[in-house]
């Protein structure tokens, strides 16, 4: 019975689909597990960074020349740093980020420049002909703060050559293992949070506190591209999770179905043997 | 024990979090000493040896620049890297010596300001010296 054969090796190769997805899905949820846990052993670091910058920044604002990191231009340019994943697979995570990109892009009056990281961004960025100042791909899912830096160079210099009037990040925010956002957030110039007074403290600056807010605030930037890409590798890996449970579910309803098919097949070919046979009995008789 | 807490942050991790008698730091304006009551103060770090004293006992990192804030309540450092001495990867470390040595005399022939070449051999300088001190302290014992 072609038929049923046909059937039969169907289940099969959906089976060993179901497998495959089924490894990807236990796959990206480890390594979803391991990109959160990163983000969060560097989250005291970019507190405490964050707090000194806002102290310094209050001290310092008073007549003197702000840090050209900390300057607000006129813009007559951006950039948009454009974090998305290298390899699909990930449901609707690719796609909703090149959207959000290109629609930020569609509503500025200026010039945009994107500097596309991850190769999903890339390509769309090329297809698309949009304007672009550099690419990075291949960061890998465990990305160090020094494979992260020469982006953030990339965009220090540029600002403060004036290249750039505004910089902002386009990454895929983490909200939870369902739910992955994509977000604008603008990273330079640096906006210092403003903090509580009764939380300030007298320090004694080494050297002048300008010096030591010039050498803080790159290191700031650096650790924001880096916080955004440790969360969107997190995003990419949780979107892909959930993508491949789905698969994984979906086909073995499809296995559930097609075996329910066999089933049906397989006794009607009997039924219509064992009527053969009493036909031939009876023609005997 | 009446010390101080040190929190040593990298961006990537926490790297040490325990409460300690003393520290020694390169600061950026020489070396200095934080006990128990010093007051508040926020100094860039420059690569080098950080000692950490407890118990009796010496703590050696090798940190690559940073910051040091000395708060009421507690020390914390924000290095860019660091490393306990027996953490050091000293053939990497011997390497990017090498590398930087190399690129500074290239670039000094071509007239090229090599602060970041230099910067870099700072860092393998400072992470040499804290293994090598390790190393010999444990040799004495």
């Amino acid at each position: 019975m072609a038929n049923i054969r046909a059937i039969r090796r169907r289940i099969r190769g959906v089976r060993s689909t179901a497998k495959i997805t089924r490894a990807m899905e236990m796959i990206a949820a480890s390594r979803m597990r391991r990109a959160q846990e990163r983000g969060l052993a560097g989250r005291p670091y970019a507190e405490k960074i964050q707090q000194v910058i806002a102290d310094l920044a209050a001290l310092t604002e008073a007549g003197q020349a702000l840090h050209p990191l900390l300057q607000r231009r006129p813009i007559k340019k951006i950039a948009l740093v454009h974090i998305t994943p290298d390899r699909g697979l990930c449901g609707g995570l690719t796609s909703s980020l090149n959207r959000t990109i290109a629609s930020y892009i569609l509503e500025q009056k200026v010039p945009v420049s994107v500097i596309a990281v991850g190769r999903k961004g890339c390509e769309f960025v090329r297809r698309c002909n949009m304007e672009m100042a550099a690419e990075f791909t291949h960061l890998g899912d465990r990305p160090g703060l020094m494979d992260t830096q020469p982006i953030s160079h990339i965009v220090i210099d540029d600002y403060s050559r004036d290249v750039f009037d505004l910089v902002c990040l386009v990454y895929a925010r983490f909200i939870s293992t369902m739910v992955q956002r994509p977000c604008v957030q603008q990273l330079l110039p640096v906006e210092p949070a403003s903090i509580p007074a009764a939380q300030k403290v007298e320090y004694i600056y080494e050297p002048r506190p300008d010096a030591v807010l010039g050498s803080l605030l790159p290191r700031f930037v650096e650790m924001e591209v880096y916080h955004a890409i440790l969360e969107s590798i997190a995003s990419e890996q949780s979107a892909r999770m959930v993508a491949m449970k789905n698969a994984t579910d979906n086909a073995n309803e499809l296995i559930d179905g097609l075996t329910l098919l066999y089933n049906k097949a397989r006794q009607e070919a009997i039924t219509k043997e064992l009527l053969d046979i009493a036909g031939g009995v009876e023609a005997l008789a | 024990m009446p010390g101080i807490r040190l929190d040593i942050v990298t961006a990537e991790r926490m790297v040490y979090s325990d409460d300690v008698d003393m520290v020694v730091a390169p600061g950026s304006e020489g070396q200095l000493g934080i006990l128990p009551h010093h007051t508040p103060l926020m100094t860039a770090l420059l690569p080098g040896e950080l000692r950490i004293k407890r118990g009796g006992e010496e703590l050696l990192l090798a940190i690559t620049g940073g910051f040091l804030e000395v708060r009421p309540d507690k020390v914390v450092i924000l290095a860019d890297a660091a490393e306990r001495a027996e953490e050091i990867d000293v053939s990497r470390a011997e390497a990017a010596r090498k590398r930087a040595q190399e690129r500074l005399t290239q670039q000094r022939e071509l007239g090229i300001d090599g602060a970041r070449a230099e910067a870099s051999l700072r860092r393998s300088l400072a992470r040499l010296k804290v293994a090598e001190m390790a190393r010999r302290r444990k040799a004495r014992r």
